[in-house]
């Protein structure tokens, strides 16, 4: 070799923006898959900690996912809340045309539905399954009924209580149902039960900080040694940084996937049973799982905590290994 | 090239390492640091790299006053010093290629350059058909010679060496003086602590001497 390292002596070596830029997406590059490589090389603990980043996100993950079904299943008699009247069964014809007329002209009432007693046995034998026994009744129990519709401004829960009181004062009435009732608690719980399962999450989510800044700081630790000699021949930080953020980063994925894994596993096995549970309602429901928008955010959500954690670490630790 | 104004180092649990040290080496100059351990020669090479700042006094790299530079200018400052080690500080997970490259990696330079570069620096040091080689396989010289590739494939301007041939026979400890001499010759600055005087006799340069963090002297050895 003619090449001597320092045939032009002391000059200058000089390397240009572009080669800088290449290095810099090089060393990227590199960094990434040796730091892949050193997971493969540990897969046992490597998938131990994905598991904990994934269990811990999972679990909040399946609980928003189970409100948001919850809610599904609300919005489905959300649209039109509406109040059925009962009327006393000796009530005649002519009077419940009158009450309908009457309560077409309330302020608030958008419509009014008359269910005769053999409708509303037609739809109950139709709809639940007991014709035979039904078939079997001598008199037909039920009572005459009449929905009542509000109007969009009646739909506000003060209006509505004095809408129903209203109505409830006919002599005529024997009992109201408001059957929006449910819907609106099970909305008010449901808003509580949202709040609560994202101060779990953020709980689990700081959790997770730990272990991921954990399982990096022993990494640190074992590439000390590379760590000082980097820093002597004139590594800066983000150079000695780099390595172990990517380190996060494939956590944050591996969890990731492994949480959609384990979500779309639990929603693929309770399918089934919610999709029986819902047919002897005579429902269709069915349950919904994370979907691809839900899958991204989920590692969204894991790659920026591993990501996280390895900063804060790297960060705090990197500073104390300097060389001595 | 290499200044020290009046610098002094005192260590937080009270130790004196240096007192007052004043000297100049010059652009291209080779000088021999010597004392006895714990006169302060180690002191001294880790102001010059910056692992230490001076307690007092001024030390100017290349015209550069290092207690000016920032801590993130720092390593900018190291890829301008070479430095050799007593321990070799080699990493033992890679190739001897890879530790040589490490520098170039760092500094951002080109693949094929780097290729280049650490084949010519492994050639210099005569380890060409060792770079696939783990350095733990190597002898101790040989390692040696592997932080001296490492220290000058950057080609810096200035090459620090502490105790470079402290563990080596004399053959093996002439071989790597002669490595310096060269580089020296190309106009590279080169500071040696050592104190293996008829290495430093048979050299015959400028010598620094260190007593109790003094300097005692300064000039040719008498």
């Amino acid at each position: 070799m003619s090449r001597d390292p320092v045939a032009r002596g002391a000059r200058q070596s000089r390397t240009g923006i572009s080669d800088l830029w290449q290095a810099w997406w090089q060393h990227h590059r590199t960094s990434a898959s040796d730091s892949l490589g050193r997971l493969a090389d540990t897969p046992l603990q490597t998938l131990m900690t994905a598991l904990v980043v994934a269990i811990a996100l999972a679990l909040p993950a399946t609980l928003l996912l189970a409100l948001e079904n919850l809610r599904q299943l609300g919005d489905r008699w959300d649209s039109k809340p509406q109040m059925t009247v009962f009327l006393r069964k000796q009530v005649q014809a002519a009077a419940i045309e009158g009450f309908q007329a009457q309560l077409r002209q309330m302020v608030g009432v958008s419509s009014v539905e008359y269910i005769s007693p053999e409708r509303a046995l037609r739809e109950f034998q139709a709809q639940s399954g007991f014709s035979e026994a039904i078939a079997a009744l001598d008199v037909n129990p039920l009572p005459p009924a009449v929905v009542v519709t509000p109007t969009a401004e009646a739909i506000a829960p003060e209006r509505f209580e004095q809408l129903r009181q209203q109505i409830a004062a006919s002599p005529l009435v024997d009992d109201i149902s408001v059957d929006m009732e449910w819907v609106r608690r099970l909305n008010a719980i449901m808003t509580f039960g949202r709040q609560l399962v994202l101060g779990f999450a953020a709980l689990l989510g700081i959790g997770v900080l730990f272990v991921i800044g954990n399982t990096i700081r022993l990494e640190i630790e074992s590439r000390r040694e590379e760590i000082v000699v980097i820093k002597l021949v004139g590594g800066t930080n983000g150079f000695v940084r780099r390595p172990f953020l990517y380190t996060g980063f494939w956590y944050g994925v591996i969890g990731g996937l492994l949480a959609c894994l384990l979500v779309s596993v639990g929603v693929a096995s309770l399918a089934e049973a919610v999709r029986q549970l819902a047919a002897s309602y005579q429902s269709t429901f069915e349950l919904q799982g994370l979907g691809l928008t839900g899958c991204a955010l989920l590692i969204i959500c894991c790659v920026t905590l591993g990501l996280l954690g390895a900063w804060l670490t790297v960060g705090r630790h990197l500073s104390a290994i300097e060389p001595r | 090239m290499i200044e020290f104004h009046n610098v002094s180092k005192r260590y937080p649990n009270g130790y004196e390492a240096l007192a007052g040290v004043t000297f100049d080496v010059g652009e291209g100059e080779m000088v021999f640091l010597t004392g006895h351990s714990g006169a302060g020669k180690s002191t001294l090479m880790k102001l010059i790299m910056l692992i230490e700042r001076p307690s007092q006094g001024q030390v100017v790299v290349g015209g550069h006053n290092l207690n000016r530079l920032r801590s993130s200018q720092i390593p900018f400052h190291r890829r301008q010093v070479g430095v050799v080690f007593q321990n070799h500080q080699l990493l033992f997970d890679r190739s001897v290629f890879d530790n040589v490259a490490l520098p170039l990696q760092i500094a951002g330079y080109p693949h094929r350059e780097i290729g280049r570069r650490v084949r010519a620096a492994l050639d210099k040091v005569g380890l060409l058909d060792h770079e696939r080689a783990n350095p733990i396989t190597l002898s101790g010289g040989e390692q040696q010679r592997v932080g001296i590739a490492r220290a000058v494939v950057n080609k810096p301007p200035v090459l620090l060496a502490d105790e470079p041939t402290g563990n080596l026979d004399p053959d093996l400890a002439a071989d790597i003086m002669r490595l310096f001499s060269e580089f020296n010759q190309v106009g590279v600055t080169v500071l040696i602590a050592s104190h293996d005087w008829s290495l430093i006799r048979s050299v015959g340069a400028r010598v620094l001497t260190l007593e109790h963090g003094q300097l005692i002297h300064d000039g040719a050895l008498v």
